[in-house]
């Protein structure tokens, strides 16, 4: 068992819109998978069939070895992009609801909110009501309700948006922390840069179907355009600019694109032979916001 | 079935804690109190300003006196008309009251004239009118040589008295009757005023859930079904528990201010004494009433109610709760979604008033099976004794609907929790019933 989600072929329709089409994917067990796609690509979609909140049309849904069924919900946590909490409860309270509902019994849920409140610094809150405090303890008190009852697989849709810097570096580091001990983790958002820095493996859907799948630095590998990067110092030859289009032209840098197949080795041969005096020569490998802009944006319908 | 329980227990709890909740329950109870003090107080209140009559008796009708009201002085006067008139402020009379002979025996009109500078008051006119009309009748009696005793026997007490045809009939009497309507139109009206109530709370709640985000947090936990069904059993015992607060407090509440201002209670139930009641002794009355009132099969009517009151409340709640679901923020846009749950019942109300009239009627027999008035009609056809079968098929229909409709609201409500910023028609939401 290495798979901690599997997903085959599976279909959403609502009416005559197709949320979700024949998508399918593999989560490693301990990995941060990265679901990206622009919004209303059928992200939500996708997730919320995995947390079974909806059923698919067609397709399976395969989680920790076993179609997915009504015991799962209590091992996956699930933090919603549109999330919120009964105001009028009291901290304490409210977690241990939530903990009781993902099946923890009181005594459990209480020990597991207590530890976690008291790890955030928020345990002196927990007779006070969440209308009380502030939106960023509201989201802290929204994460320990996700993760309270120690899911094994954990699904954050969006969750830095209306963060501000500290709390998402936070958060961030309670996602590290959490992956460390072995939750398999599945990211989502329309954020590029985020994905880069958390995940291993991505899938970028966009209208619904499964644009890109694979390990984030095999997949900027795969879309790599042999751009290059160049600091030098002194004047560049003049036939510089016949062997390489220059791309990007800045003071003593520059980027410039190599021919198709040729490698780091290759060029910085050729560059020596023209005489340039190099003082850094890298290769650039696309971001995946590029990536995700030349894909979704090839793909996207012409409308 | 757990988090089933701790749904009931959260939606319970959270509500009757809540500060209003306790203001609701202890204030309206305090309120009807206070209503019933001011309404005795008002009803009660006489004119504390002492009007003086002069009466000049032209025609011999006030055999040398006149009975005094409270605050009216009656004086019968010697003087003449135009001396009063002329020296009227001196006199500090309220008005003169003139009153000429009264003509021929069998003359029914008669006119006296009321000397006055103010209008004659609604307090006022009638105890003239009553003096005239008891001395009138006392010179006729005696003019035409009548026998008290014979006149009182034309005045014939007509009481129908019921009996039943085959033996085991439950006819009851006359009374009993009334009792019935009366009781028959409260229990309607309670129903009425509870389903308002408490589904409006559960419609308002799954709204809340909505806006708050909340709900998708929720239905990755449980079912949507059971996250429903267990807001509609909270709100309804909420419901079940202020109902029996307010059914100790308000009796208390009443003892207490009829002990602490000396009311008459049965007076202030009853402003105006129904002309069927005649000119019994109201003491007698009650008595009549109470000995009536325990005739009824309590012990059949009371449960029977409380299984309506469940009925309706699911059935109507849940129809709430998906009208709710399918709201966004906005209370007013969801006004027209709400109609066709408001319509039913109060046609019901409606119904149950002629039903209570004619229990038997074909109408009040088909609306006490038609479940989504059953509820509200048939409780109140309850102290009539309706055949057995009739209950039986009506509370069946009832069983059946409410199941039916709590199953259909939760397909309803299942997609509309997690649409947002969408208007929604009936129509779409009949689609949604289907949808997989």
């Amino acid at each position: 068992m290495t798979n901690i989600l599997e997903i085959k072929e599976v279909v959403k329709a609502y009416g005559s819109k197709i949320a979700v089409d024949r998508v399918s994917l593999t989560v490693p067990k301990g990995t941060i998978f990265g679901l990206l796609g622009p919004n209303g690509a059928g992200k939500t979609s996708l997730i919320r069939m995995i947390t079974t909140i909806t059923r698919p049309d067609a397709g399976e849904i395969i989680l920790n070895g076993e179609p997915l069924n009504s015991d799962h919900p209590r091992q996956i946590g699930y933090l919603p992009e549109e999330r919120g909490l009964y105001k009028k409860m009291k901290v304490g309270e409210h977690l241990l609801y939530l903990g009781q509902l993902k099946g923890l019994t009181a005594a459990a849920a209480k020990e597991a909110s207590q530890r976690w409140l008291e790890k955030l610094g928020m345990l002196d809150r927990w007779n006070q009501p969440v209308e009380a405090l502030s939106k960023g303890l509201q989201q802290q008190v929204q994460f320990i309700a996700t993760i309270i009852h120690e899911p094994k697989l954990l699904i954050l849709d969006e969750p830095f948006s209306g963060l501000d810097p500290v709390n998402t570096n936070r958060l961030k580091r309670e996602i590290r922390l959490l992956n460390e001990q072995g939750t398999s983790i599945i990211f989502s958002t329309h954020r590029m840069e985020q994905v880069e820095e958390i995940c291993e493996d991505i899938m970028l859907i966009n209208a619904g179907q499964n644009v890109l799948q694979g390990a984030v630095s095999e997949i900027r590998e795969r879309y790599k355009q042999y751009h290059f990067q160049l600091l030098y110092q002194g004047e560049l030859p003049a036939a510089f600019a016949e062997h390489f289009p220059i791309i990007e032209q800045g003071k003593q840098s520059l980027t410039f694109a190599g021919k198709e197949n040729e490698t780091a080795n290759t060029i910085l041969r050729q560059l020596l032979q023209l005489g340039v005096q190099i003082r850094s020569f890298t290769e650039v490998l696309p971001s995946l916001n590029d990536i995700f802009i030349r894909t979704v944006g090839a793909a996207a319908p012409a409308s | 079935m757990r988090q089933l329980r701790l749904i009931i227990k959260r939606e319970y709890w959270t509500r009757v804690r809540r500060k209003s909740f306790l203001i609701a329950t202890l204030v309206t109870p305090l309120a009807f109190g206070l209503f019933v003090v001011v309404v005795n107080y008002i009803l009660q209140y006489k004119s504390d300003e002492a009007i003086r009559i002069a009466v000049i008796d032209e025609g011999q009708l006030f055999d040398g006196g006149i009975a005094d009201e409270e605050n009216i002085f009656f004086k019968i006067v010697d003087t003449d008309l135009e001396t009063i008139k002329d020296n009227f402020s001196s006199f500090k009379y309220h008005g003169i009251l003139v009153t000429p002979s009264s003509g021929r025996l069998q003359q029914q009109e008669y006119r006296a004239s009321y000397y006055t500078d103010q209008k004659l008051t609604l307090e006022l006119e009638p105890v003239l009118v009553d003096r005239l009309r008891t001395a009138l009748r006392k010179h006729k009696v005696a003019e035409l040589q009548l026998d008290e005793r014979s006149l009182e026997a034309l005045n014939s007490q007509v009481d129908i008295e019921p009996k039943p045809v085959t033996p085991e009939a439950i006819v009851g009497t006359s009374m009993a009757g009334k009792i019935a309507a009366v009781i028959g139109m409260v229990m309607a009206f309670f129903m009425y005023i509870t389903v308002f109530i408490y589904g409006m709370m559960v419609m308002r709640s799954v709204m809340e859930e909505k806006t708050n985000r909340i709900v998708e947090v929720m239905i990755s936990s449980v079912k949507p079904f059971p996250l429903m069904l267990g807001k509609i059993i909270g709100v309804g015992m909420v419901g079940l528990t202020q109902v029996l607060a307010w059914a100790i407090l308000v009796p208390l509440m009443l003892i207490g201010v009829s002990l602490l201002f000396g009311f008459d209670m049965g007076a202030t139930n009853l402003p105006d004494t129904p002309p069927e009641f005649g000119d019994v002794d109201p003491q007698v009355l009650a008595a009549q009433i109470m000995t009536e009132l325990g005739s009824f099969n309590w012990w059949v009517i009371l449960p029977l109610f409380l299984l309506y009151f469940l009925g309706g409340y699911f059935m109507y709640a849940a129809l709430f709760a998906a009208v709710g679901s399918a709201m966004g923020d906005d209370l007013g846009e969801g006004q027209s979604l709400t109609i066709p749950i408001t319509i039913p019942v109060i046609l019901a109300f409606y119904i149950t008033i002629a039903a209570i009239q004619s229990p038997n009627s074909g109408l009040a027999i088909w609306a006490s099976y038609f479940p989504l008035f059953s509820p509200i009609v048939m409780p109140a056809r309850l102290p009539f004794d309706p055949p057995w079968w009739e209950i039986v098929i009506s509370l069946v229909l009832l069983l059946g609907t409410c199941i039916g409709l709590i199953w259909l609201s939760g397909r309803i409500y299942r997609v509309g929790i997690l649409l947002y910023g969408k208007k929604v028609s009936l129509w779409e939401m009949g689609k949604w019933i289907f949808r997989k």
